[in-house]
């Protein structure tokens, strides 16, 4: 039996692209994963013969490029689709595209058209600081090291260097929520919709939610680390798990799927193996985890293995999700007025007005499922053909708000919120319920199921402030090693967090590298 | 045409105590008041005869003491009395009293969780943690971040080293509590919705967001930051009325040679060659000064009351992205008598206590809901308090004067303007909430002066019926307030100054802007500083 160095929890993205990374740098690795499939959140499944959708992320946006160049993902079989522009659906016919700096259609007046590529800039240079916080770990405030205090210096040249009026701006943008930030800039309701709506996607926040702002950056970076903008991922995005596999075990890492870890062992103070489904032991110098915190320290470890105060703070860690998914097999190509087939192709979002998304947010906090809902559609049989059988579709979305749990249980509810999405899909796309094949509705509870997700919350635990940055997952617990010896985290709950970025699974490789742990 | 050294705009508790120091350093002043009478928001009048009428803000715990000894509020007639505990009523018949007694607190608490008993103490450490960290910086101005001055420059770094004086962990829980919302920080600590929601109830006071909004974790603390006789967190009743405190204020700053001038309505600020002058009334009468410091919100000074001129492009837009919603309204209720609560012998030391009936945040969470849809609360948040339990002097003997602050009322319904059809409607969601737990109450109301956002506006020149005179979020506190890069109470003309409580350090009775601004005043005159430093904390 082979020694591993490290054992690397979970064959996700953030997993894979770390044991890739110390699999490269010579260690001896070993992913292993409950599900059949790899990639975690990046996957691809049928939904009925012939048809296959991307169960979970639909959008590769901020993927970081430098992963894809170091790890060789296009040669593993990576291949992305066109860049997409956003058409924002108006019910009156007269759809809004949004499309890099150009704004067209819906009555779009020429002040909110001068205005948005200046916004957009300055939301870059923002963006652009928030770089360098990004790629590597975040950086302790008291007891920083070199390596922290190069950080904090960059970023506070970074302040100074973007100018008086642009510091002044982010010290008073960053905290705010994304709704006044919107209506200071812009008149148009369904333009302040469909850009707030970037800002709540996989939170469980409404456009009125201060630090709803961040998220907005946090999302608007991946045009700093993914250079082709939103694009989908040929043959769905289980493909991207797939090349990240296949990379992975060209570095030298041994990738072993369903085969979940049941327990991580500790011993004394230092954890030393994971325990596998089928019963063994695989003894390991770390064990990395790309689970989220609180299946990891909860779970995986257990509290009788953390100290009071730790054991607090995994147990405060906040996992609430509001996103769901609709899929839809359909026996043709929806039609949506106005709209010709390239349109079709791109990313279509409804979402009338900000006032409606703060609608759509509002029952969730009550856990009651809402008659109005936003949705962030993608019909990717269209430039993917392979997809869905010949003259065929499929259609996903992005569904915001549902509950985690309603009064009375999903078993209740499923079939009437269906129902209703699709509903309010026909208002829109006419004679769609007709073309209607197949038809499922994932919530919160589906996704904690599928992929272990606590919460079914897509990053792993909300990405608010408070949880962000050096709070990321909870202080003690950050820069990817924990409170406890021998046991890192390399998922979307450290630093910098959710979407298919690839930042924590490589900045974790880094650092437990230059730890030393695994010499 | 008459001279001053210094003019002050508005005779509210803050311009009152800004013109008391310039006055104490020999400046010849006029504080100018629209109304007839003085306090703004910080007053108390005889609406009818033998009641006093405490109709805006209505107990206090933020003003400094430093102030009060320095200006020697006691011996000009202000005597605070404190009041002590709180009760929630509970839908079931129940409620929860917030015993001033830690011990009997202890025990009220454990009846409902023992769980929650026990986190109690960990809960207040906690918060006191972040209310000694605050309290130094009440009585100073902020250091502004975008700049390189020495003094700034020295400022920020001894706020640093406070802050890294925590350590790490402790730190960054600082940085997650001025971010995170007063409902997250709560359900760290406790399970019990009725203890939640007592306690929440000071995270959303006077402030447009939920219990579940970020930033509402700071407004918390902000109502805990004060105190009444060295007691943190305490509040008490000004006895005679909240005007009280502005009467006090007045003498003080007429013992030093300081002058108020009533019905004086300031239409523009005088601005010569980019240096203030004076100002110019509506009735055309000018006073000149080459001080004019505005204690209006930033609303107000910069967009009604300079000449747009006179402003550089980046304030004026500052001033209109300047948030200042108006979230609440107000009651106040002459009693024929003292109304009966549900469970609560009339005897009772919690019928001076201020009284809540929310039971739940979901509650409070869906009282903000009616306020984001335009309209108020259908069930809304009311903090009540019956003054004259503690302060007979406020009625007449044997009956009762009641003041009911209420969260949630928006400054407009749908989009338009208040009618008084929406007046009485929302008055009436008001008296149904309290009815609920008192069934005599309705019986013994004289009269009921009703204030909405619309009311307080008009009245008192707070925009949008705004109580803090902007709202409490970090994009608006320390070196954020009003603007970045103008928190030092200078305005951008020569010789104009803001000390208004849309300056740092906020809202609420504290006159710590009014002072703050008069050091810096001093300051730039050359003159002998004045005003005192903050006490530091045992």
């Amino acid at each position: 039996m082979t020694d591993y160095d490290a054992v690397i929890i979970g064959a996700g993205h953030n997993g894979l692209i770390c044991g890739a990374y110390l699999a490269k740098a010579g260690k001896q690795v070993l992913v292993v994963d409950g599900r059949d499939q790899p990639g975690g959140c990046a996957s691809t499944r049928e939904l009925a013969a012939g048809f296959h959708i991307s169960d979970c992320a639909q959008w590769l946006y901020q993927f970081d490029d430098d992963i894809v160049r170091d790890l060789g993902l296009q040669a593993a079989g990576l291949t992305v689709g066109r860049a997409k522009h956003t058409v924002a659906l108006q019910s009156d016919g007269d759809h809004l595209s949004i499309d890099g700096d150009l704004l067209r259609g819906a009555g779009i007046e020429a002040k909110d058209q001068a205005a948005y590529p200046l916004f957009r800039q300055q939301m870059n240079v923002f963006a652009k600081l928030m770089l360098k916080l990004y790629r590597g770990r975040a950086p302790k405030l008291v007891e920083a090291n070199w390596t922290d205090r190069l950080t904090l210096m960059k970023l506070g040249l970074g302040l100074k260097l973007m100018g008086k009026g642009n510091m002044q701006d982010l010290m008073r943008l960053v905290l705010i929520n994304i709704y006044d930030v919107m209506n200071e800039n812009f008149d148009h309701q369904g333009l302040k919709a469909a850009l707030a709506l970037d800002a709540i996607t996989g939170t469980g926040m409404g456009p009125r939610s201060p630090n709803t702002v961040f998220t907005y950056l946090h999302r608007a970076l991946g045009h700093q680390l993914q250079a082709s903008g939103v694009v989908q991922v040929m043959g769905g995005m289980g493909a991207l798990g797939e090349s990240l596999k296949s990379a992975a075990e060209a570095s030298g890492a041994t990738v072993r799927m369903g085969c979940r870890v049941e327990q991580i062992v500790k011993e004394g103070d230092r954890v030393c193996g994971v325990v596998l489904a089928d019963g063994s032991t695989v003894p390991t110098k770390a064990v990395v985890s790309s689970a989220d915190p609180t299946t990891t320290f909860a779970d995986l470890l257990g509290y009788q293995h953390l100290e009071t105060g730790m054991a607090r703070r995994v147990a405060q860690y906040r996992t609430r999700s509001g996103t769901a998914k609709l899929h839809l097999a359909l026996s043709g190509l929806p039609t949506v007025t106005g709209l010709d087939n390239d349109a079709l192709s791109q990313r279509l979002v409804i979402a009338p007005s900000m006032e409606s998304i703060e609608l759509a947010w509002n029952p969730i906090k009550y856990a009651e499922c809402g008659h109005h809902h936003i949705f962030d559609i993608s019909i990717p049989s269209i430039e993917d053909p392979s997809l869905a059988p010949n003259g065929q579709h499929v259609l996903t979305a992005l569904i915001h708000y549902l509950p985690y749990e309603p009064q009375g249980g999903w078993d209740a509810h499923r079939q009437t919120v269906l129902d209703n999405l699709i509903e309010q899909l026909e208002a829109y796309a006419p004679g769609l319920k007709a073309q209607i094949v197949a038809s499922e509705l994932l919530v919160p509870p589906d996704f904690e199921a599928a992929y272990g997700m606590k919460g079914g919350n897509w990053h792993h635990g909300e990405l608010s402030i408070d949880q962000a940055l050096m709070m990321r997952p909870f202080p003690g617990s950050s820069q990817y090693s924990t409170a406890v010896p021998g046991l890192f985290l390399c998922g979307a709950g450290a630093h910098p967090g959710g979407s298919l970025m690839g930042l924590p699974g490589r900045n974790a490789a880094r650092e437990i590298l230059k730890q030393g742990v695994l010499a | 045409m008459k001279q001053y050294d210094a003019i002050v705009i508005g005779a509210g508790h803050n311009g009152l105590t800004n013109g008391a120091y310039l006055a104490k350093a020999g400046l010849n002043v006029a504080v100018l008041e629209r109304n007839p009478y003085i306090g703004g928001a910080t007053v108390s009048r005889e609406l009818h005869k033998g009641w006093y009428y405490s109709n805006c803000s209505y107990v206090s715990s933020l003003l400094r003491p430093e102030i009060t000894r320095d200006l020697e509020l006691p011996r000009h007639g202000l005597q605070v009395v404190p009041f002590g505990g709180g009760t929630t009523f509970m839908r079931n018949g129940d409620h929860f009293h917030n015993f001033a007694d830690h011990d009997r607190l202890y025990r009220e608490m454990a009846r409902h969780s023992k769980r929650d008993a026990n986190a109690y103490d960990r809960y207040a450490a906690d918060t006191s943690l972040q209310t000694k960290l605050i309290r130094p910086y009440l009585m100073r101005t902020p250091p502004d971040p975008t700049s390189m001055k020495p003094r700034d420059l020295a400022d920020l770094l001894e706020f640093a080293r406070s802050f890294m004086a925590l350590g790490e962990e402790k730190l960054l829980d600082t940085i997650k509590f001025w971010t995170g919302s007063v409902g997250d920080y709560l359900d760290q600590y406790f399970e019990t919705d009725v203890i939640k929601a007592h306690i929440a109830g000071s995270g959303i006071i006077g402030t447009a967001l939920g219990v579940y909004s970020p930033g509402t974790a700071y407004v918390l603390l902000h109502h805990y930051m004060g105190d009444v006789d060295g007691n943190v967190g305490a509040w008490g009743f000004a006895r005679g009325g909240m005007g009280a405190i502005a009467n006090s204020l007045s003498k003080a700053l007429q013992s030093y040679g300081g002058e108020i001038i009533c019905d004086a309505d300031v239409d523009e600020i005088i601005v010569r060659n980019g240096r203030a002058k004076g100002v110019a009334l509506k009735d055309g009468t000018e006073y000149r000064a080459d001080i004019v410091v505005s204690n209006l919100d930033p609303k107000r000074t910069f967009l009604d009351i300079t000449n747009p001129k006179d402003l550089p492009e980046d304030v004026l837009k500052k001033a209109r992205n300047f948030k200042i919603r108006g979230s609440s309204g107000k009651l106040n209720i002459a009693l024929d008598g003292l109304p009966t609560f549900n469970g609560i012998d009339p005897r009772s030391r919690m019928m001076g206590g201020e009284m809540h009936f929310s039971d739940t945040m979901a509650r409070q969470e869906r009282a903000y809901d009616d306020w984001k849809n335009g309209t108020w609360s259908k069930d809304p948040y009311l903090d009540m308090l019956i003054p004259s339990m503690t302060d007979p002097t406020m009625a007449p003997p044997g009956k009762h004067m009641m003041s009911v602050f209420v969260q949630y009322a928006p400054p407009k319904i749908d989009g338009r303007e208040w009618t008084d059809e929406d007046k009485d409607g929302f008055e009436k969601s008001v008296l149904d909430q309290i009815s609920n737990y008192s069934p005599n109450f309705r019986d013994l109301i004289l009269h009921c002066e009703t204030r909405t956002p619309r009311e307080i506006e008009a009245e008192v020149g707070l925009t949008e019926g705004n109580i803090f005179m902007g709202e409490l979020t970090f994009d608006q506190l320390l070196f954020n307030r009003p603007f970045p890069g103008y928190s030092q109470y200078r305005a951008p003309i020569k010789g104009m100054y803001m000390c208004s409580s849309g300056t740092h350090p906020g809202g609420g009775v504290m006159a710590a802007p009014g002072a703050n601004a008069a050091r810096e005043i001093l300051s730039d005159l050359k003159r002998p500083n004045t005003v005192p430093g903050g006490y530091a904390d045992d």
